[in-house]
Formats: structure tokens, C-alpha cells, sequence
């Protein structure tokens, strides 16, 4: 194998891996913000759940969150992209005989994905809830404010910004376990990064890559998360 | 009806109805919950393999074990790893503060399992350099790397958590210790600490549940731990089985250190309660 440099490597196009590795970046952004929307729904309605007065809606939601806080993520995910298909495989046949299931990659991390970042941040929300003073709820209800218009429009302001610290580091750990999902190949930055390490025999120089971007994506993402704490703070009652 | 309407000045609240829909929905789910658990006991009875069990349950028992001694090992040498760095980060030193933000925040914001990679197949790619060197007989060995990766990662961890705990400590119980004449080690030791501990345990019992957690990862490096002995037995007998095993004993040993924390936590704040 002829001895390649580095920068030959590094390069867009045939013979570079960065092009391989750009695409893998995207997945990785595509997957980590598909995911964020269905885990803070997700994890908001858990917390929601905790704080009830009924005994058990908070028992669900505290098996909810034990199961998948106690998981290994690599479990979950082994366990979702393996058992699942043959769950549904089961289900399916009993109408279908011939049908077979085949789980996409990208969907099954974003489950596991979904599961374990909106158990983390529900326990965020549920300090969140917990912060917010019972005056604002009764407060509410004396302008006439119905139970749902009290959560959106008092309740629900004021919880995101408390909860928004504690929700960027969930986003953080949910960016760097995106990597995990490198491990039922899905395409991501990582497994691009892999596949161009086994290849060019430089798995230093590639590993050292994906490390960087995932740097790379922490940092944007603090800058972007200083950005809409700075706006929520101008939002806050003067 | 229309009298009762006029004078209706305090009605009494109406009665709560037996099943208010937070109630049905809580059923509901925790139903739902009970039927989940059930079909996996089901299923664990009905696919109930004797042959399967027998091979693998000592497997499992020694995957156990390295897991344990992976985290554990990892854990002691971070917590001896994370003193220096803590000690950087409160250092005064522009340079020193510098380094040690740097290390930390490398190995906060990338993935163990990068890290992981990058320390076993990275850092495994230099072997001649590392037989020169003679350090080749402990990156050829996955489960040395997994233990150096991870003590490096919970390390920077560890560091924050003690960096925290130092930091929640008022500075008058300092400058009250100095101005008894305590040297400095000794107002850390006898003074800061005691305090600190109190604050530190619950970030240290999580940071010991995400290590055992993370400690998975090393099965895709060919560790034989908990779950890579999974995946071996998955990967021979397609039975989904071994993940469910494991999951459960994973799950089992994070419930129980959780309630351990939590007991030794109510234990050492017995003094603050009121």
C-alpha cells in the first residue's frame, strides 16, 4: 500500500475520507435533532406525570424513568434494534404470514435515543415543576385561566427557562450518544470514521477526527444555547 | 331547579368522580407497565432454556466480574487522576487553570466511546514506536485500554465533581481555619472536606452508576465484560434472550447502588436534618 499523506487523506473527493466523514457529521446532526423534539415531549409529559396527585400515573412514570435511567444505552439500543424486529415480526405474521421487518438504523437509535434522553430530562423538568411557586398555578385560575391555558401560558414560559441549563447538558449527552448508534451501522460521523480507519490503516488520524467534530459540535452548541439563554433572560419579567 | 339556580351562593363542590381521567390514564399506563413485564416474564419462561443457561450463565457471572473490576479499577485511578486536574482548575496559574480546562472539556465533550477508540485502535496503530517505548504489552490488551480510556474520562468528571464540592464550601470556613493557624493541607483535610463530601456524594454516586452504565462500551472493543459476553451469546444462538439477561442484571446493579447512595446520603446529613 503506497504511503499516502496525510493531507491526501484529509482531502474531498476519491482519495480523501473528509467527504465520507461530512456526511456522517450530518447524519449525526440529522439524528440528534430528530430526536430532541420527541424526547422533550416525551420527557416533559413524564415529568408532568410525577408531579400528579394520582399515585399511579407517578408509578409509571417512575418505572418509565428507572428502566431507561438504569439501562446501559448500548443495552437499550441492542435491545431495540435486535427485539424489536422480531416483536413486530410476531405481531405482523399473525395477519401476514410472509412479511418480514427490517429495522432502519436511523430509526431505531432515534427511539433509543428518545427513551433515554427524555428519561434525563424529565427529572430536568420535574426540578423545573418543582421550582415554579403554587401561586402562579392559583394565580392562573383566579383570571379565569382553564387547567391547559394556565400550563401554556404561565406555567409552561417560565419552566423552560428555568429548566434550560439542565436541558443543554441533556442535548450534550444526547450528541455524544449518537455515537453509539456507530455500533448497528448506521452511518454516522464515527462508523465513517471507523470504516476510513480500517481502510487507510490511519485510525489515530481519523479517531482524532471524530473526536474533533464532536468537539466541534459541543461548542457550537454552547454558543447557540448562549444565544437563547441570552434571549430568554431579555424575556424575563422586568 | 330555578329557585336553587337563584340562590345558589356556595354549592358545594361536585363530588370528584370515582375515575377522573388522570386516573384512567395512570391505570392505563401503569396496565400497560404490568403487561410489558409480564411478556417478558412470559416470553423468558417460555423460551426457558436449560442448555442455553447452562452455557452461558457462568459467562455471564465472569463478564460480571470484569465488568466490576473495569469500573472499579477505572474509578480509583480517576479519583487519583482527578486531583491534580481539580487542583488545576482552581489553581490561580493562567496556564495551569488553562490546561486543565482543556483536558477537562476534551473529555466532557467527546464520546467515551471515541475516546475509547482512539486509546485501543488509535493508539494501538503506533506499535512499533509503543515496543520501542516497551508500553506494547498494555495497549495490545483491550481490557488495559478500556481501563485507561475510562480512567481518563471519569477523571475529568471526578475533577468537577471535587472542583464543585471544594468551591460550595464558604470561603470564611477557610479564612477561619487560617486564621487559627491551620496549614492549608490540614483546613482541607479536617475542615473543607467534611463539608464537601456531603456535597460531592450524590455527583459521585451518579458518576459511579454512569461508569458501570458506559462500561458496556468496551464490549465492542472485544472486551469480554457483562455485554460482550451478551454479544457472544447472542451472536451464537440468535436468542434475544441474552440481551434480556443482561439488562436485568445491569438494571439490578443500578437500583442497588442508587438506594446505597441514597442511604448513605440520608446516613452522613443525619446532623442537618430538623
Amino acid at each position: 500500500m503506497p504511503a499516502q499523506s496525510i493531507w491526501t487523506l484529509l482531502s474531498w473527493g476519491p482519495d480523501g475520507w473528509i467527504d465520507d466523514i461530512a456526511s456522517g457529521v450530518l447524519v449525526t446532526i440529522a439524528l440528534a435533532l430528530a430526536t430532541l423534539p420527541i424526547g422533550l415531549t416525551i420527557g416533559f409529559f413524564v415529568a408532568f406525570a410525577k408531579q400528579q396527585e394520582e399515585p399511579s400515573l407517578r408509578l409509571a412514570a417512575n418505572i418509565y424513568t428507572t428502566v431507561f435511567r438504569g439501562l446501559p444505552e448500548l443495552v437499550t439500543l441492542f435491545l431495540f434494534f435486535f427485539g424489536m424486529p422480531l416483536l413486530l415480526q410476531h405481531l405482523i405474521r399473525l395477519f401476514w404470514p410472509e412479511a418480514t421487518v427490517d429495522v432502519n438504523g436511523f430509526i431505531a437509535g432515534m427511539i433509543v435515543l428518545s427513551l433515554i434522553f427524555s428519561s434525563y430530562a424529565s427529572e430536568v423538568f420535574l426540578s423545573a415543576f418543582r421550582a415554579i411557586h403554587k401561586g402562579q398555578y392559583e394565580g392562573g385560575y383566579a383570571i379565569g385561566l382553564s387547567k391547559w391555558q394556565t400550563m401554556r401560558l404561565v406555567i409552561l414560559p417560565q419552566l423552560l427557562r428555568i429548566a434550560f441549563p439542565g436541558l443543554e447538558n441533556c442535548w450534550l449527552s444526547l450528541l455524544k450518544d449518537t455515537s453509539l448508534v456507530s455500533v448497528v451501522n448506521l452511518a454516522e460521523t464515527l462508523r465513517n470514521a471507523s470504516v476510513a480507519a480500517r481502510v487507510t490503516k490511519h485510525a489515530f488520524l481519523f479517531y482524532s477526527v471524530a473526536a474533533l467534530v464532536f468537539l466541534l459540535l459541543a461548542i457550537l452548541s454552547s454558543i447557540a444555547t448562549g444565544y437563547i439563554l441570552r434571549s430568554l433572560g431579555r424575556r424575563e419579567a422586568r | 331547579m330555578s329557585v336553587s339556580q337563584a340562590i345558589a351562593v356556595d354549592r358545594p363542590p361536585p363530588l370528584a368522580r370515582f375515575w377522573p381521567r388522570a386516573r384512567i390514564v395512570g391505570y392505563a399506563l401503569v396496565g400497560l407497565w404490568t403487561l410489558f413485564g409480564l411478556g417478558i416474564l412470559a416470553y423468558l419462561i417460555f423460551a426457558w432454556n436449560a442448555a442455553f443457561f447452562a452455557r452461558y450463565a457462568p459467562a455471564y457471572l465472569r463478564g460480571l466480574g470484569t465488568t466490576l473490576s473495569l469500573v472499579a479499577i477505572s474509578m480509583v485511578a480517576g479519583a487519583i487522576l482527578s486531583l491534580p486536574v481539580a487542583y488545576g482548575r482552581m489553581s490561580k496559574s493562567r496556564i495551569l487553570s488553562g490546561l486543565a480546562y482543556c483536558y477537562v472539556y476534551f473529555f466532557r465533550g467527546t464520546p467515551l466511546l471515541v475516546q475509547t477508540y482512539l486509546v485501543y485502535y488509535g493508539i494501538g496503530s503506533f506499535r512499533p514506536e509503543l515496543q520501542t517505548v516497551g508500553l506494547w504489552w498494555f495497549f495490545r490488551e483491550a481490557f488495559y485500554c478500556g481501563v485507561f480510556a475510562f480512567s481518563l474520562n471519569t477523571a475529568a468528571y471526578q475533577a468537577e465533581i471535587l472542583r464543585g464540592a471544594i468551591e460550595s464550601v464558604p470561603r470564611g470556613q477557610w479564612e477561619g481555619a487560617a486564621s487559627l493557624g491551620l496549614h492549608k493541607l490540614h483546613t482541607l483535610r479536617k475542615v473543607i472536606m467534611p463539608q464537601a463530601i456531603i456535597v460531592a456524594l450524590r455527583p459521585y454516586g451518579n458518576e459511579l452508576i454512569l461508569m458501570i452504565k458506559a462500561s458496556a462500551i468496551v464490549a465492542i472493543i472485544t472486551v469480554y465484560d457483562l455485554m460482550g459476553n451478551a454479544k457472544l451469546a447472542y451472536a451464537n444462538s440468535f436468542d434475544i434472550q441474552a440481551y434480556i439477561w443482561v439488562a436485568i442484571v445491569y438494571l439490578v446493579m443500578v437500583e442497588i447502588l442508587r438506594h446505597g447512595v441514597e442511604w448513605i446520603e440520608r446516613r452522613i446529613t443525619i446532623h442537618l436534618k430538623r
